[in-house]
């Protein structure tokens, strides 16, 4: 049996035994670090309160995991790796995944207390304990990484400084023009940005008190921290003999073979084709190829893709392709802060590259096209944001993932994908950073996957486009709706659909007029149909919290009218077996002892569950039973796409289980983090983290938005999940959109909730003090009095339960 | 030969919302669709084996009234009492007619 050992376990070792799934022999990882392997991309988002866990990936089974182990000799001949503690490991493959390490300049004070690097999980801890006490921060570089890490300073609420010995900011991706806009949009957040400056030296005898420059000036900071590249960590393979680079690095082939031929080498630690890749593309690409070859396959890695697009404190940064060309062709907007440029051959009919800041839209459209005939007139193109062009197969549209055209149109015809979400599941594409979300939809819609957005034979719009139209014409019924936008009288699928929109959108009781007709069963009795034709009552509990008086008068009613009663899963009482004759006298004992509707039968808020937080529980830090019960007594009867579930839970411990909720709320130390799209059920997704450490008020007023923006863009029975994950943009457009106002939608959602919650009263009630409404509920029109005969119930367990119906 | 019973007023059944009538051991479910006509099925869904079509949403496919069940969706043609999504499948469909201001339909 083969014995692979792996040295280090940072993304691209997780990458490597992850593609070493079905290996018949044994996997050891050795890893320096305390933790397993964790998304050093989204490093940036612990610090905005993802929890390690949330960074971590899966560790396969069958793997043997040794943390907290740094590997100190290998011995080439015994074929043996040693650690610090003395352990010794037999190898027949070994890999080298030791990544790399920030490069620190030689300057004088490098090493005092204050100063720091930005790389793992516990750089990150010392930074966040550093800046408690900390007014100013200093980044030196101002790379891709600089910006993250002045990005994380900001975040803690430090002054921030960013030096960069360039003349502009992130050299690699962009030309001085992209560099001075990239510039003003970082000025605009309030970070100061020393350009063209080195570093003399560290300032301070035992701490940090600041920086100085080359000419002089002292920049006052109580930390810095260095983000000045990255050195391979070859220093393993050196000292066994392996080849290294003029400038480190280990070398190999394009089979990711060093010198020694059992030993590999992946990641940022490798040397191939003379380059270091500190992408997390190319890396995964290298470890994919390893995995491969150990296997006896014969692939190889043949350069990568060094594009990249991203968000850095707010702006769309996008490079792709070459940076520079015999012709180039350049808009420049220094008002609307955004810059891009095409780069072409000297015949101008081959895309070379391009860059991209503030607007990232041509990267989408163009980036496939890199070193292919134009697919337009230059200056057209860098205007191509809503453009559809027909991507060539062998165009790589997953740069991180490397998926070509081709793969995705293939996966689309044979397995008969009709979204990007099967996508994603059968080719991997889009599934990292998402960026190319966007043409993986145009793939399926050249495709010829009917991806139709009608709602139904009778309306060609989608659910939203529907939405907006009742907004804008102020429409209020579905006949003027159908005949003036839709054809025929409708069905099960539209009714409901346009239902929910004017119930939205008006605050009108669902059982007023025509909308009566629109409702599907369960809303039209206002209870929950159940498979022989009885009913179930879920009166509303909010946050699970209920008086014992409350809980008898439950306990009596169902025993009065012979229901069968069960706890449900939302923290309140389910009553089964109500005809709807009995409903309103069920709802009247009810309302009469101050039960409102708990909407359990409708597309709609549903519960609130908590835990009983910082009142009772002796780990609790927040009251989080207070906060659900307002949470639900703000949102409830408000009609939405699907059904909407919450939680708050009072510490981190998460007993409430809010993060598989549709919007979830976990109480700190310092206010609440708020996360959203999470859903348990047929697909179980953990929601994300939207803002953290926030305030009642804000938390609210994000709830608000969220809600609403929801509410109005998702399509019919489309869980807040689903939604997100169908999202242009994803959580950062959404996060863009509610919390940034990007959209500038926030003042009008604002005003839509506060009409929900001014306007709300319970349909139960309502439907008590109305005869004409009163008046459905009989089973029979010709003997108003007479029970349905076809329903009938045994005992079960001292409860009833329905006789099987004959089909 | 039909005999027709008498079971409501016209004015008792809403536009495009259902009712269910008790005929001796018969249950019939009477629809009023959009253009003041009215239809007359079975009330029991032959998929659940529930009485409960009488209940669901009452709209057209391709201009043909339909109900749609309210437990799993299927929708039945309110003329031929034919399942439009398994036209195997039937329900009954009954005479009914306006009489005087008055519903009347026939289960003989």
């Amino acid at each position: 049996m083969t014995r692979v050992v792996v040295v280090g376990h940072g993304p691209s070792a997780h990458r490597l035994v992850e593609s070493l799934r079905g290996f018949a022999g044994s996997i050891t990882i050795v890893g320096e670090e305390p933790r397993p392997a964790y998304d050093r991309v989204a490093l940036t988002s612990y610090l905005a309160g993802k929890t390690a866990e949330d960074l971590t990936y899966p560790v396969p089974e069958g793997v043997t995991l040794r943390l907290g182990s740094r590997v100190t000799g290998i011995d080439r001949a015994a074929r043996t790796v040693i650690t610090a503690d003395g352990e010794i490991s037999e190898y027949d493959v070994l890999v080298l995944a030791t990544g790399s390490a920030p490069f620190v300049p030689p300057v004088p004070g490098k090493d005092l207390a204050g100063c720091f690097v930005y790389r793992t999980i516990e750089d990150l801890d010392a930074i966040r304990a550093a800046a408690a006490t900390a007014t100013a921060g200093i980044v030196v570089g101002g790379g891709l990484l600089g910006l993250e890490a002045a990005d994380a300073l900001r975040g803690l609420g430090l002054e921030t400084h960013v030096v960069e010995m360039s003349p502009w900011l992130m050299p690699r991706q962009v030309d001085e023009g992209g560099g001075a806009v990239l510039r003003d949009h970082v000025e605009r957040l309030g970070l100061t940005v020393h350009a063209g400056a080195g570093v003399k030296e560290i300032a301070g005898p035992d701490r940090v008190t600041g920086l100085v420059k080359p000419d002089g000036e002292v920049i006052p900071a109580q930390i810095v921290v260095f983000s000045a590249g990255i050195r391979p960590r070859d220093e393993l393979a050196r000292a066994s003999g392996l080849a290294v680079g003029e400038r480190g690095g280990i070398v190999v082939d394009e089979g990711m073979r060093t010198s020694d031929p059992s030993i590999y080498a992946i990641g940022e630690c490798a040397l191939v084709g003379g380059q270091i890749y500190g992408l997390v593309g190319p890396c995964f690409t290298m470890a994919e190829v390893a995995a491969d070859r150990i296997m006896g396959g014969t692939s190889g890695f043949s350069g990568a893709d060094l594009s990249t697009k991203l968000k850095l404190l707010g702006v769309a940064v996008a490079q792709f392709g070459q940076m520079s060309g015999a012709l180039d062709v350049t808009y420049m907007d220094p008002v609307g802060g955004v810059y891009k440029k095409l780069f072409v051959s000297d015949d101008a009919r081959t895309l070379l590259g391009g860059i991209c800041v503030g607007d990232a839209g041509p990267y989408d459209t163009l980036r496939p096209y890199v070193g292919k005939p134009l697919p337009g007139l230059p200056s057209d193109l860098l205007f191509t944001g809503g453009v559809t062009l027909d991507l060539p197969d062998d165009a790589q549209v997953c740069s991180c993932n490397n998926v070509t055209a081709g793969t995705v149109r293939g996966a689309v015809l044979d397995k008969a994908l009709t979204d990007v979400p099967g996508i994603k599941a059968c080719t991997r594409a889009g599934s990292t950073c998402g960026s190319c979300v966007p043409l993986l939809k145009q793939i399926l819609v050249k495709s010829g996957v009917p991806v139709s957005k009608a709602l139904c034979e009778h309306f060609t719009q989608s659910r939203a486009e529907l939405f907006e139209i009742v907004q804008v014409r102020a429409i209020t019924t579905f006949t003027q709706l159908i005949e003036e936008h839709g054809s025929g009288r409708g069905c099960d699928i539209c009714k409901p659909a346009v239902a929910s929109i004017l119930a939205s959108l008006h605050n009108t009781h669902v059982l007023d007029g025509e909308q009566a007709a629109l409702q599907d069963t369960n809303d039209h009795f206002l209870a929950n149909i159940q498979k022989n034709g009885t009913y179930s009552v879920v009166p509303r509990i909010p946050g699970g919290e209920i008086t014992p008086d409350k809980l008898i008068v439950i306990g009596e009613v169902a025993r009065d009218f012979g229901l069968y009663t069960k706890i449900t899963g939302g923290q309140r009482i389910d009553l089964f077996g109500a005809r709807v004759e009995q409903l309103p006298q069920i709802w009247r004992r009810l309302v009469d002892a101050g039960f409102e509707s708990g909407h359990a039968y409708g597309k709609a808020l549903r519960t609130v569950k908590s835990c009983v937080g910082s009142t009772w529980c002796r780990y609790g830090v927040q009251d989080s039973a207070a906060l659900a019960i307002m949470l639900e007594t703000r949102y409830r009867g408000l009609r939405s796409p699907h059904k909407l579930k919450s939680a708050v839970s009072g510490c981190a411990r998460e007993c409430a289980e809010a993060r598989s909720k549709d919007f979830g709320v976990i109480a700190t130390e310092n206010g609440w983090n708020l996360y959203v799209c999470g859903n348990g059920g047929f697909k179980p997704r953990h929601a994300d983290l939207l803002v953290s450490d926030v305030d009642t008020d804000t938390l609210i007023r994000t709830i608000d938005r969220f809600l609403m923006f929801y509410i109005r863009t998702a399509d019919r029975l489309q869980r807040t999940s689903a939604w997100l994950e169908a999202m242009d943009g994803g959580l950062d457009h959404l996060r863009d959109v509610i919390v940034h106002d990007s959209l500038g939608l926030c003042a009008d959602l604002d005003a839509q909730i506060e009409r929900h919650v001014a306007g709300y009263f319970d349909e139960w009630r309502a439907t008590l003090d109305d005869p004409d409404k009163l008046r459905r509920f009989t089973s029979f029109v010709n003997a108003p009095g007479v029970p349905d005969p076809s329903i009938s119930f045994v005992t079960e367990r001292d409860q009833i339960r329905p006789v099987g119906v004959s089909s | 030969m039909s005999e027709w019973t008498s079971v409501c007023g016209y004015a008792d059944l809403l536009p495009e919302r259902g009712a269910c009538a008790l005929l001796g051991s018969e249950q019939v479910a009477l629809f009023r669709t959009f253009d003041g006509r009215l239809y007359a099925t079975g009330n029991r869904d032959p998929y659940s084996g529930a009485y409960v079509l009488s209940r669901g949403i009452v709209g057209t496919r391709n201009g043909e009234p339909t109900v749609a069940s309210p437990m799993h969706k299927q929708v039945f043609s309110l003329v031929t009492g034919a399942c439009l999504d398994d036209p195997a499948t039937f329900i009954p469909i009954f005479p009914i007619r306006v009489s005087s201001g008055m519903v009347e339909v026939s289960v003989l």
